[in-house]
């Protein structure tokens, strides 16, 4: 067993456990994109950002592929942690909006603005997909090709692959697959209007033929009260 | 396009790992480009998963799953030659071949590829024409090294070019001059030895221009194969005190007049060569 310290608690956790297990076993929460239980950590999207160790020394590392350490301070939202969270969100909204996983965390995170150039990518390049084909599916139909900003996931050669079963494992995991609540400006990449309390479902009589995705929808909990 | 050539890279390479480039980069060297049907053999015969060659042809830029031309054109746009007018260098390749960047000409005689930094930016712009280096490109010198391409640039020209010098030799053995005025080669006297390959013995006549690696030769020697030297004169071989530093046959050594020693490798196709001057 590894002792270390979270967030001013000690905690014991097994040889070979990552920091992001041993902060979900203390019940801290750690906001992360590509990481899942079964599959291997990669460490892509890096919001599981953890502060460790002490003072000058202390860094930044991502806590789903760091493995536990005896003796280690790690510190899961300190303001460092949630300068660099914030800013890998806005930057995660800018190139894939669509999201509402990722609006939802960039909602949480307290983002009410668009600083950068909206881009409308449909992929965050988190690779869940691509390890749930190779290590649960046993298929590895499609992979990282190109480099750069050319990097895209898919099969070789652009073709149905041999080996794909149609399974959809790859569209059950994804992040961005998931739709986006639009409410009523549709470009905006930021909804925001749960989290920023101005009840959007007041007037929702106007949008009878929108569903909201929002679970659970803090203004449809106010309005209940 | 025939299977055997790839199982012979296959096999080449045993190594588990890491293995993979190196075989991309022959067949890439072999077909000028990976194809489709390539890739998959290659997948199939190393275990390695087809996306995972695919993932690796896409990454690197020097692989091109595209067919490519006879000559390949690197232009460098990196900072140094960016700012010294390479942009202005593509544009003029560019309207010259009637391509852009990435393309092959109608020909297939030409394929015009930016690169990002050739590690030579004291010399831009940098344009790189079949691995040959043009250092400070200018516009105007683009027509001119467009045709020296297609012309192919291996053509010496034995007058004009400044390396190539006469020398003249004697056997290490008997000190006896191995000119043959009878006989010449590349316009000048040769120099005559024996050579023994296989159990056969016939003359070999080289051309005495330093930097010439012209030859004549009755005997059919098979490429690749090593062949033993021996004076015409003392009927002794040529004794070899140091092993080729390129593939390892031995050296031949032959004195110069004037002192010094010249030493070239015994293998036939092998151009290694040394020379010494005291």
């Amino acid at each position: 067993m590894i002792t270390l310290k979270i967030n001013g608690l000690n905690v014991s956790v097994e040889k070979g456990s990552t920091l992001l297990e041993a902060a979900r076993f203390l019940g801290f929460p750690v906001p992360t994109l590509c990481h899942m239980d079964g599959l291997s950590p990669y460490g892509a999207c890096r919001l599981c950002v953890v502060e460790i160790g002490e003072g000058p020394k202390a860094k930044l590392v991502s806590s789903c592929t760091y493995p536990a350490e005896e003796g280690l301070t790690v510190r899961t939202a300190s303001e460092r942690v949630l300068r660099a969270r914030k800013m890998i969100l806005e930057l995660l909204l800018a190139s894939c909006p669509q999201s509402k996983i990722i609006q939802d965390l960039a909602s949480a995170h307290g983002i009410r603005r668009q600083r950068f150039k909206q881009e409308h990518e449909d992929c965050i390049l988190c690779g869940l997909c691509v390890r749930m084909c190779e290590e649960q599916m046993m298929a590895k139909a499609i992979g990282f090709r190109g480099r750069g900003e050319k990097r895209s996931i898919g099969t070789p050669f652009d073709i149905k692959s041999d080996v794909c079963r149609l399974c959809g494992g790859c569209m059950y995991v994804c992040p961005a697959c998931q739709l986006r609540c639009t409410y009523n400006e549709p470009e905006k990449a930021i909804c925001g209007g749960c989290a920023n309390l101005s009840p959007p479902c007041v007037d929702k009589e106007q949008f009878n033929d929108m569903m909201c995705y929002m679970s659970p929808c803090v203004a449809c909990e106010i309005k209940k009260d | 396009m025939n299977s055997t050539d790839i199982s012979r890279i296959l096999e080449k390479h045993t190594e588990k790992r890491g293995r993979l480039i190196a075989i991309l980069e022959e067949i890439q060297d072999e077909y000028g480009y990976l194809p489709e049907t390539l890739l998959k053999k290659v997948s199939e015969q190393t275990g390695c998963s087809i996306v995972d060659v695919y993932g690796v042809a896409t990454f690197y830029r020097s692989f091109s799953l595209k067919p490519r031309g006879k000559h390949l054109i690197f232009a460098c746009l990196g900072t140094a030659c960016h700012v010294r007018g390479a942009p202005r260098i593509v544009e003029e390749l560019e309207r010259q071949l009637g391509i852009k960047s990435g393309q092959t000409t109608e020909d297939k005689e030409f394929t015009l590829e930016t690169v990002n930094c050739l590690g030579a930016c004291a010399l831009g712009p940098v344009v790189v024409i079949d691995g040959r280096y043009f250092s400070q490109v200018r516009k105007s010198r683009i027509n001119q090294l467009l045709n020296d391409a297609r012309n192919g640039f291996g053509t010496l020209h034995i007058e004009k070019d400044e390396r190539i010098f006469p020398v003249n030799v004697s056997c290490p053995h008997c000190n006896h001059s191995l000119k043959d005025e009878t006989f010449s080669v590349d316009g000048q006297p040769s120099i005559c030895v024996t050579i023994s390959s296989d159990g056969q013995q016939d003359w070999l006549r080289l051309s005495c221009l330093y930097g010439s690696y012209n030859f004549a030769c009755d005997l059919d020697v098979r490429p690749d194969s090593v062949v033993s030297f021996i004076c015409p004169h003392c009927n002794v071989e040529f004794p070899s005190t140091l092993d080729c530093s390129v593939c390892a046959a031995p050296m031949v050594p032959m004195l110069i007049d004037g002192g010094g020693i010249v030493q070239i490798c015994s293998r036939r196709g092998c151009k290694n060569h040394m020379l010494d001057l005291i």
